[in-house]
């Protein structure tokens, strides 16, 4: 076992080496840089000094050099003009747009967005799983068309949409403050008992909105699971044996219908970050979605490459957790691997 | 003495979308304690039914329509069709006074969940015993069901024991709370004939034991004539005949439970004796021209091997290489059918996958002939490839997993002549052909195969495998997947094609009584090995070998006189350690054929093998 996670490990090593090369070459397929578009544009309006500065920053990050070069020294395996200051000693370069470290421009809205999304997780399983029972248990009833067209609606209805509908109301019945994670007047107040309550009232439409996409697909999928475990054998034996429905059904057919979720994380994780960018640009969150588009716009290469290597890691950590809850879940999987 | 169950004018209905659909018309019948009642029929004739009434375990578009189920215990009696079925009397009852073992006993334990955990379910829930004691009883209960370690089963998983052993699980699981009433739903099924034997014993052992009252669900009237006390017989949804089993079964009254005895293949039967179909199907086969006769055989396999390698679970360990296939020699000619005949395991499988060059021996030679003399199947290529695939074909087992849903039958018998480039025209009309070959009607062409009995795919999965004019059909257990009632009508009908095409057979099955039925010659396999080969007769009439001997007493004879010698069939007799002396092999010694007669050929060990000759 022990064997296995650490040769796992070291193979995410290496793909994440290998998506790193990707990101690069992606980022610096189009012509040109951030600091270059700045100084030609710097030029045309005959600023000295701004230009002066801008190639400090060019010599400073090698941006004269050769790509791979500065590939080398982006991850922190070539010594740039301050030594070797790379992705691997925790350096994760300049952000020339806003003129910060990528740390501190990312910082604070790295965990807002996953409070945000996690929240969004929590509300999708607390929600799909008791309806989805519901739906398979009363299978072909009214009780299960109304979940089922509830689903679809939820399905349909464009987030956006919904999430400026959802604003507008709360902002009318509840007067919560249009947009943000928190009323715009302690947005640089430290983190108070009033601030907290703050975010927990305006996280509820971005969760309502994230989720309920997730909510409605979840519900099919989980229906459709059950579907299938509750028509297996093992199923009528547990009724055979005396077992009251409810438990018999969570111990058996559900906990079947399991692993197809769990196998899933891996993908959920990485969907934390980049998958709501068109909701957190319309309720406006500080969340890294809007921040991840932006750099790519501006070309902010170090920006929009921190949050891919970052969007990167979080998949192959989701898989690697996504596999070892199987495998506790599942003895078949365990066995296989003895 | 009143009886234990007394079913009166039970009828069951469901629910479809043309209407309410009656199952069962008013059945009526009486189980009594310690003896064992076996309820026949075929499929559809609502004999899974009154066992699911019996627990309220009905599917749920089922509902009893009227008729009481009477369940009595001391002073107690209880209607059960009174009672709710999820209700508090009802889950009372079930797992603990009326208990239930199923056919599938791979897919009715959970892979997820610990044998023991399941075993002590029904314990924990019903007297609220704690794990500890729980594990402890279970414990107990498995080492009655004749687990070999007990202590270690309770951690295991149900994917990791063998059928029977997962069988003997479930009937540990079943009797944990020493049930009243055990329902046994086509319990032996799915087994091998061996531990079929086997699991029979245990049941009627254990019934001596605790007094217990069996209701067997079965099909085979083998295990029938084995191990019940008193018979009823199904026909669809009506209880045609009942009463103790030496009078029902010699003397049987009601037409339909004659037929039912004269449509399974028996040992006893006379040389050239045909099966009588409970419901004969006419098919019209064209005398075809036969192929030209051949000097040599038309197949011949010789010493193929094949081992697998399971991969290694951690980095230091060798990987373990399983031998599948040892030296496994065999001889088909023209317009014969070879018999290969062995338990799950035995590399029966492997064997003819080699044949069908589905997968590549690691030594050893097939040859085939198609008139031009033989060449090695393994060395074909290009154009004498396709030609040999076009020349033997393949009847699956399952004849619903074989067919595509999506494809109509004619798509599904074109298929392999537009793959073999025969004109559209000549394909119209050889489907039809086909289809009549077969007995099917050719308006059945444009349907899809969900609209056809099982019967009917298997002959649908025949008129495929003709379509191409092969001149050797690979049959991999054709008949264990369909109803009782119509094995004879597909043993029938793969005769008479074989008389008029001139086609050879290599089937493989693990019944010896189909095979006895079809086969000129038939190799027994055991542990990837040959260990004995004979013309059909010499095998039966003369079994040398003690694996073949075990095999042949584990099957249980429909007839009252053959009755099945349960203590000759508790010892594991596929162990070649434990085969009696001049049989006996080493492990890894391969032993050697040696003729006891003349085209009879028997597995000896090397010693005696070389002292003789």
């Amino acid at each position: 076992m022990i064997t296995q996670i650490l040769r796992r490990i070291v193979t995410m090593a290496m793909t994440l080496l290998v998506i790193s090369a990707l990101v690069f070459i992606i980022i610096k397929l189009p012509p040109g840089d951030y600091l270059t578009n700045r100084i030609m544009e710097l030029r045309a309006t005959g600023d000295a000094s701004s230009v002066a500065k801008a190639e400090l920053l060019i010599q400073q990050y090698g941006l004269d050099r050769p790509v791979w070069q500065q590939y080398l020294m982006w991850i922190g395996v070539m010594p740039g003009s301050v030594g070797f200051s790379g992705l691997l000693q925790g350096d994760w370069g300049w952000s020339f747009e806003y003129d910060k470290p990528v740390a501190d421009v990312v910082g604070d809205a790295l965990w807002l967005t996953l409070l945000i999304n996690l929240t969004a997780v929590v509300f999708v399983h607390l929600v799909a799983i008791p309806a989805a029972i519901y739906s398979a248990t009363h299978r072909n009833t009214a009780g299960d068309a109304v979940v089922t067209l509830l689903g679809y609606v939820g399905l349909a209805v464009p987030g956006f949409l919904l999430a400026l509908i959802l604003l507008f109301y709360a902002n009318r019945w509840f007067g919560l403050s249009i947009g943000g994670l928190y009323d715009s007047a302690l947005t640089n107040q430290p983190w108070t008992w009033e601030k907290i309550r703050s975010l927990l009232a305006h996280l509820i439409v971005p969760t309502l909105v994230i989720g309920l996409g997730g909510t409605a697909a979840m519900i099919r999928r989980m229906r459709a699971n059950l579907l299938d475990e509750l028509a297996k054998p093992y199923t009528v034996t547990a009724r055979a044996k005396g077992l009251p429905p409810l438990q018999a059904l969570l111990k058996y057919p559900f906990r079947m219908s399991l692993n197809p979720f769990v196998a899933d994380i891996g993908n959920l994780l990485p969907h934390l970050v980049s998958g709501s960018v068109l909701v957190s640009l319309v309720l406006s969150l500080p969340t890294v979605g809007p921040l991840l588009l932006e750099a790519l716009r501006n070309q902010d290469q170090f920006m929009a490459g921190f949050i891919l290597m970052f969007v990167a890691a979080l998949t192959l950590v989701g898989m690697l957790i996504s596999d070892l809850i199987l495998v506790w879940l599942d003895p078949r999987i365990r066995m296989g691997l003895r | 003495m009143s009886p234990l169950l007394s079913i009166r004018d039970l009828a069951v209905a469901f629910r479809t979308e043309t209407g309410p659909f009656e199952a069962l018309h008013g059945l009526s019948l009486d189980v009594f304690q310690g003896r064992t009642l076996a309820l026949v029929g075929e499929s559809g004739s609502g004999k899974s039914v009154t066992a699911q009434a019996i627990l309220r375990i009905l599917p749920p578009a089922a509902a009893i329509s009227r008729g009481r189920i009477l369940f009595r215990e001391g002073e107690m009696e209880i209607d059960i069709a009174r009672l709710s079925a999820e209700g508090e009397a009802m889950r009372a009852i079930r797992g603990q006074r009326i208990a239930m073992i199923f056919q599938e006993p791979m897919t009715c334990l959970s892979p997820l969940h610990t044998v023991g955990d399941q075993i002590g379910e029904a314990l924990r829930l019903h007297t609220g015993a704690d794990r500890k004691e729980a594990d402890a009883r279970t414990e107990d209960a498995l080492a009655r069901v004749g687990f070999p370690d007990p202590h270690r089963a309770l951690r295991t998983y149900p994917f990791e024991l063998s059928g029977g052993l997962r069988q003997r699980a479930m009937i540990a699981m079943a009797l944990i709370l020493k049930p009243a009433l055990l329902v046994a739903d086509e319990p032996t099924t799915a087994l091998d004939v061996t531990t079929q034997a086997q699991i029979l014993a245990l049941l009627a052992r254990l019934q001596d034991e605790t007094g217990m009252a069996i209701l067997l669900i079965t099909h085979d009237l083998g295990v029938v004539a084995n191990i019940a006390h008193d018979v009823a017989v199904l026909y669809r949804g009506r209880l045609v005949e009942s009463g103790p089993r030496d009078t029902v079964m010699r003397a049987p009254g009601h037409a339909y439970l004659r037929a039912l005895l004269h449509a399974v293949p028996r040992f006893d039967m006379a040389p050239g004796e045909r099966l009588t179909p409970i419901r004969p199907a006419r098919a019209e086969i064209p005398k075809g021209q036969s192929p030209a006769p051949l000097t040599g055989p038309l197949l011949q396999v010789e010493g193929v091997s094949k081992s697998f390698t399971l991969r290694a679970g951690r980095l230091w360990q060798k990987p373990r290489i399983v031998h599948a296939v040892s030296d496994v020699s065999l001889r088909l000619a023209a317009g014969q059918t070879l018999g290969l005949v062995g338990e799950s395991g035995s590399g029966k499988t492997t064997v003819s996958k080699m044949i069908m060059r589905a997968l590549r021996p690691d030594s050893g030679r097939i040859l085939f002939d198609d008139g031009s003399g033989p060449r090695d199947v393994h060395a074909l290529s290009g154009d004498a490839l396709f030609a040999y695939r076009r020349t033997v074909q393949f009847v699956f087992q399952d004849p619903y997993a074989s067919l595509d849903p999506r494809m109509t039958v004619r798509q599904i018998l074109s298929e392999p002549m537009e793959i073999h480039g025969v004109p559209a025209a000549e394909r119209r009309e050889r489907c039809r052909a086909l289809m009549a070959m077969v007995g099917l009607e050719p308006n059945g062409l444009s349907r899809y195969p969900h609209a056809f009995s099982g019967g009917q795919r298997q002959r649908i999965g025949i008129a495929r495998a003709l379509a191409p004019k092969p001149r050797l059909l690979v049959l991999d257990e054709p008949v264990s997947a369909l109803d009782v009632s119509v094995q004879a009508q597909i043993l029938n009908l793969l005769k008479d094609l074989q008389a008029a095409l001139g086609l050879s057979y290599l089937i493989v099955s693990h019944n010896l009584a189909v095979i006895d039925y079809m086969a000129d010659t038939i190799s027994v396999m055991c542990r990837g090995r040959i260990v004995e080969e004979a013309p059909r007769a010499a095998l039966f009439r003369r079994p040398v070998h003690p694996y073949t001997r075990a095999l042949l007493a584990a099957v249980p004879d429909p007839s009252l006189d053959h009755p099945l010698d349960f203590a000759a069939v508790a010892g594991d007799q596929n162990d070649p350690a434990r085969w009696e002396d001049p049989f006996r092999l080493a492990p890894d010694e391969a032993g050697a054929m040696r003729a006891v007669e003349t085209g009879h050929r028997v597995r000896f060990g090397a010693a005696h093998a070389a002292e003789a000759a």
